[in-house]
This record gives structure tokens, C-alpha cells and sequence, in this order.
């Protein structure tokens, strides 16, 4: 439990580092940051065992940062140097543990679904009762890969757990004006799939019901899709201006931030003291400066970088261009 | 030496990989009991099982971004599109997940999927009679191979499924029944080799596929004429073997290029640019170009057939390349 808080702490002390980070040009592209969203990455993938497998959208530093990739590898990525954990090859939205089983972060919204229900297809196939999470958005949901995985997890009965991110917003757009139907999770009901919608800022609910649903999962029973009820503090992206939603609103969801109630709790149930919030802020704080000094002082890729893994065996291909000679 | 046809070919190929290697498998619409559209994968099922052999819904999205996923999870997928015209409905998984994933996770991962699929026209309508090899062999990240002959189809496909590149693999309809020598003993054929078909010294003939028989019979009306034509069929499209077409402009000084697929940025046009850098004081004229008419294909018979060269076009290209003095 305490551990929860640790890692919804690391990963809002590095979001909030990531923007101060991208506003001082030392990150570019795109930046989509977790912020608000941290309670649904730490209760996912806590609940998943080491053997599991991971795929997940381009709001992906939480769910790297959960799943216990070093930090520092991750600020080295963004930053795009040659130590990142994608040799500096992917960016803020190509993030991957090969290690921990996490595949990445992938950029077209839903088109890493289908990834997905093959790697669980491969369990399948192999006869072993690995899972397979797979994240995605509100706006996701609305995409025909979308459908067409659903469809062909619940047909081959794949080891599959569809879990949304409903944070109200596909990029600027209300999810209400754009969806039919009233919640996510209703959407599971034309696959004949089983289907749970849990309180996305509870970390411990979260915890729980991914728990279950990966229980449920790795018996044969066929996929799941979960609705996790959640909210981003910050834009879309950094270049967001929010001009869709009001402060009001995003003032008042703040009133449920589980980087602040979650430890106001530990506290209440004597879980930890003062003392100990103190100190795992320090450690929080110690751990992104690390990963900042580590991104900072790595060096960039080679220039050759640029022509290497476009394939396994790269014979018969002469990739530098003519006139780059 | 056996003589088989060209899907009896490539099912031999199918089914020594599948004996081989147990993470080889096969997906696709109608590859089960209804034989493959093409009987390619006739009496795998029987053989194989199930597990190995499945029928996949009506969704090319998700099983050929499946069949990444699989290949991403270490299994070796060859799935099956239909016709060519459906990696349309699959494009994003082809381009963005299949040809993508090995480079932006600084080569973490890798996608050794083969995706196989013929091109070809048959009064089947506009959308159903398209060749598209230009598109992906445009695709930094796959490799693309069009076999003519069974034996060049049953080689490449093996070599095909034992990349650890995601290899687009295109077949031709009409090509199917064709009949030739395949022998009984293990044998691969490499990718990024041309073949010279025909040997000659007076024009050289580039092309592959279906065309590749247009321009031997082309070249066999011109040897009543004392032209003596050199055919080389390309067999892999990317990687490209230009080395080989180049000696051969170097002894013929004359070439024309034949394809199936559209003009406008087709294979003929890649060739020409590469001959014209590599080749420019070896010729005596232009390079040729005879492509498909640039239309959406009509269904009427006799309009249809118009759209194609045929090999009287053929053989007066070669003619107006040697008169050019």
C-alpha cells in the first residue's frame, strides 16, 4: 500500500519535472503527461505478475514508471539520447521495457489493440495463462479497431484485459458528444464480454478489480473490458490550452486526487507518519533529479543511429542516402 | 524433377515450415474448410489442427495487426489477405506496427510476420482488381518479394517465413495454376536476387510477376527477328537488386521495365531513377516504362484487357529502344 503511494508519487514528481523539462527545450515532439491519472497505472499493473504482458497508448510514463522501469532510462528517451530505454529511437510516445514485458507506448489511437490480442494469442497458443493489459482511451473507443479486437478476443476466448482510460475528453472533445452510448463499459455488451467500471482515483479498488479481472482472465474465461473513471489535470498534450473545459471543473476534480487523498489516508490509518511522507517526497524528488543529471549527461545517439534496426538483416538495402554521402 | 503448380508451391512451403518450426502458423478469411480462396492452405487443417490453422472473422485490421502482436510474442505468423486490395482495410497495422516496431524501440522487439496476397484482375471491378506493390515496397521497415514462378514462390516464401523481418509477400491470381519444376529437396531462394530468366544481348527486359511471362514470350517473337532479349525477373522489390540490372544494361545498353501496378511511382519508376544514376553512360536510350494504364480497372472484358501491356507492346518498345540511334 505504501508502495502505491511511493510509485503515484514518483510519477507525478517526474510528469511535473517532464513539463518543465519540455518547456526548457530539453524534450520535444509531443508530451502527453499522466498527471491525475496515476491511481489506474499503479493499481493496473501492480496487480499483474512479472510474466504478464503490456501494451498501452501514448500517455505511457505512468504505466512505465508502475511497472518498475528505471526512471532515469525513461528521462534519457525523452530527452533523446542513445541510454534511453528506446535508444532515443521512439520518444515520449514509443516508451518499452523488453524485460518487464512492456511493449510501448504506441502513438495511433487503437492501433495498438490488435498488437495486443496477438500477444495473448501467442499465450494462448503456447498453452500458458499469461495475460495481456491493454490500455487505451475514452476517444479509442470509438475507433473500429477498437471493435474488431473486442470482437476477436471474445471469439478466440483470448487472455485478454481491455482496460479504458475514460477520462472524459478525446483530446479536446467531451467523450459524451461523440460516443452512443452513455458509458464505455456498455460498449462490451455487443461482444459478449464481461465488463466492470471502477473508480479510476481509488488505487486500492483499482488494484482490486484489475486483480480480479486478471483472475478471471487467465482461467480461459475469455477477455474483459474495464472502465476506469478518471481525469487529467493537465491538456492533452503540453501545447494544450485547454480552451474546452472550464477551471472550475478541472478545480473541482482536483478536490479527488489520489496523490493527495491517498496519503491523507495512510496518515489517518496510521499507515505511516509525517516523517515518512516527508522522507518518500525527498525520494521522489532524489529519484527524477537522478534520472534529469542521467538524461542530461548522456550523450546522443551516433549519427549512424539513424540507419540502424529498420531491419533484423539489413542485407541488400544501402540506407544512407546518395546525397548524404 | 516434379512439375507442381505455383499454389501447390506455396503450400509445400507452408507446410515444411509448419513441420519444422512449431511457432509457425497460419491465419486467414476461408483457410480452413472452405480451402483458401485460392487453395493454398488446402488439407493444412487436416494435417496441422486448429491451433495452428485458423479461420479469422472478416477483419483485416485486427488479424494482421494480430499476427504482429503474435509475432511480437515469438511466435512466426503468415497470414493471409485474400487479394491485395484488403491490405487497404489493414494498412495502419501493415506500415505503423509491422514495419515500425523493430526500429522506434531502438530494436527491442522485432515483428517476423509474413503477410501473403496476390494481386491480380479478373473482370472483378475496380476494387477488386488492383496490384499495389509500389505502395509497400515504398515502406522502410518491410521487405516486399513477388515471386513468378513455383519454384521462386516456394523459395521465397521459405525464406520468407524464416525472416525475423516482416516480409510482404505478393502473389498473382492468374498465377496459381501455373505449372513448373520444384525440386523434392530442402531449398531456399534468398532474398534481393534478381534471375536472370532469359539470357540476350540486345535489350534487357525488367520484371516480375505475372509480366515475367509476357516478356519471354515478347522475347521469343523477337529472337525470330535476330533481337535477342535479356529477361530478368526481380523476384524481391525491396530489398531491390539493382547490381544485377545494371550489368545487364551494361552489356545491352537498352531496357524497358514491366509492370503490372500503375506508373506513377511504380517499381519502373524506381528503376529508371537507379539506372539513370548508376547506368547513365550505358545507355543509348531512354528507359522504357510499360505499366498499367493509369485508371481505376473497368469491368467490361474488352476495355479491361486494353488497361495492361501485352506482349505486341512489348515486343515494339524493344524495337523503338534499338531503331534509337
Amino acid at each position: 500500500m505504501v508502495d502505491f503511494y511511493r510509485q503515484m508519487l514518483l510519477i507525478r514528481r517526474f510528469e511535473q519535472k517532464c513539463a518543465e523539462m519540455y518547456a526548457a527545450g530539453n524534450i520535444g515532439g509531443f508530451l502527453h503527461l499522466y498527471i491525475g491519472e496515476e491511481a489506474v497505472a499503479v493499481g493496473a499493473i501492480n496487480a499483474l505478475e512479472a510474466r504478464d504482458h503490456i501494451f498501452t497508448h501514448y500517455r505511457d510514463h505512468g504505466y512505465a514508471i508502475a511497472r518498475g522501469t528505471d526512471p532515469k532510462v525513461l528521462m534519457a528517451e525523452l530527452f533523446g539520447k542513445a541510454s534511453g530505454c528506446s535508444r532515443g529511437k521512439g520518444g515520449s510516445m514509443h516508451l518499452c521495457d523488453p524485460e518487464r514485458n512492456f511493449y510501448g507506448g504506441y502513438a495511433i489511437v487503437g492501433g495498438h489493440l490488435p498488437l495486443a490480442v496477438g500477444m495473448a494469442l501467442s499465450s494462448q497458443y503456447r498453452g500458458q495463462d499469461d495475460v495481456t493489459l491493454v490500455i487505451f482511451g475514452d476517444g479509442a473507443t470509438d475507433m473500429g479497431e477498437f471493435h474488431e479486437a473486442l470482437n476477436l478476443a471474445a471469439v478466440w476466448k483470448l487472455p485478454v484485459v481491455f482496460l479504458c482510460e475514460n477520462n472524459l475528453y478525446a483530446m479536446g472533445t467531451p467523450i459524451k458528444e461523440t460516443t452512443a452510448v452513455a458509458t464505455i463499459a456498455e460498449k462490451a455488451a455487443g461482444y459478449n464480454m464481461p465488463t466492470k467500471t471502477v473508480d479510476g482515483q481509488d488505487v486500492l479498488g483499482m488494484y482490486r478489480e484489475c486483480k480480479a479481472a486478471y483472475e478471471y482472465v487467465r482461467g480461459g474465461n475469455g477477455p474483459m473490458l474495464l472502465e476506469a473513471e478518471t481525469y487529467r489535470y493537465r491538456g492533452h498534450s503540453a501545447v494544450d490550452a485547454q480552451l474546452y473545459r472550464s477551471k472550475e471543473e478541472v478545480l473541482e476534480r482536483k478536490t479527488n486526487d489520489p496523490v493527495k487523498k491517498f496519503p491523507a489516508w495512510l496518515l489517518e490509518m496510521d499507515v505511516v507518519d509525517e516523517a515518512d511522507l516527508d522522507r518518500m517526497e525527498r525520494e521522489a524528488q532524489g529519484v527524477v533529479a537522478e534520472a534529469v543529471q542521467f538524461a542530461d549527461e548522456s550523450p546522443e545517439p551516433a549519427l549512424d543511429e539513424l540507419y540502424t534496426d529498420v531491419y533484423v538483416d539489413s542485407t541488400g538495402f544501402d540506407l544512407r542516402p546518395a546525397w548524404a554521402e | 524433377m516434379p512439375v507442381i503448380s505455383y499454389a501447390e508451391a506455396l503450400r509445400e512451403a507452408i507446410r515444411e515450415e509448419m513441420r519444422a518450426d512449431e511457432r509457425v502458423f497460419i491465419m486467414g478469411e476461408d483457410i480452413n474448410a472452405y480451402g483458401g480462396s485460392y487453395t493454398v492452405t488446402k488439407g493444412l487443417l487436416d494435417e496441422f489442427g486448429a491451433r495452428r490453422c485458423r479461420d479469422t472473422p472478416l477483419a483485416e485490421s485486427v488479424f494482421v495487426g494480430a499476427g504482429v502482436g503474435a509475432a511480437i510474442g515469438g511466435l512466426r505468423p503468415i497470414v493471409e489477405l485474400m487479394t491485395i486490395n484488403f491490405s487497404l482495410v489493414a494498412i495502419d497495422q501493415i506500415i505503423n506496427n509491422a514495419a515500425k516496431v523493430h526500429y522506434m524501440f531502438g530494436g527491442h522487439f522485432k515483428a517476423p510476420i509474413v503477410i501473403r496476397t496476390p494481386a491480380g484482375w479478373a473482370q472483378v471491378g475496380a476494387t477488386h482488381s488492383q496490384s499495389l506493390e509500389a505502395f509497400f515496397a515504398h515502406v522502410p521497415g518491410l521487405k516486399v518479394v513477388m515471386p513468378a514462378t513455383p519454384y521462386d514462390a516456394k523459395g521465397l516464401l521459405k525464406t520468407a517465413v524464416r525472416s525475423d523481418d516482416p516480409v510482404f509477400f505478393i502473389e498473382h491470381t492468374k498465377l496459381y495454376p501455373s505449372k513448373g519444376e520444384v525440386p523434392t529437396g530442402e531449398y531456399t531462394v534468398p532474398f534481393g536476387k534478381a534471375d536472370i530468366k532469359r539470357s540476350g544481348s540486345d535489350v534487357t527486359i525488367v520484371t516480375y510477376s505475372r509480366m515475367l511471362f509476357i516478356a519471354l514470350q515478347a522475347a521469343h517473337t523477337l529472337a525470330q527477328d535476330g533481337i535477342e532479349a535479356e529477361v530478368i525477373d526481380l523476384r524481391s522489390l525491396r530489398p531491390l537488386d539493382i547490381e544485377t540490372v545494371a550489368k545487364s544494361v551494361h552489356k545491352t545498353n537498352r531496357v524497358m521495365v514491366l509492370e503490372e501496378d500503375w506508373q506513377a511511382g511504380g517499381m519502373g519508376a524506381e528503376i529508371a531513377s537507379r539506372i539513370y544514376e548508376e547506368s547513365f553512360d550505358d545507355l543509348d536510350a531512354p528507359v522504357a516504362r510499360l505499366a498499367a494504364a493509369e485508371v481505376p480497372l473497368p469491368y467490361a472484358k474488352n476495355i479491361e484487357r486494353e488497361a495492361y501491356p501485352r506482349e505486341e507492346h512489348v515486343t515494339r518498345a524493344a524495337r523503338q529502344l534499338l531503331y534509337r540511334q
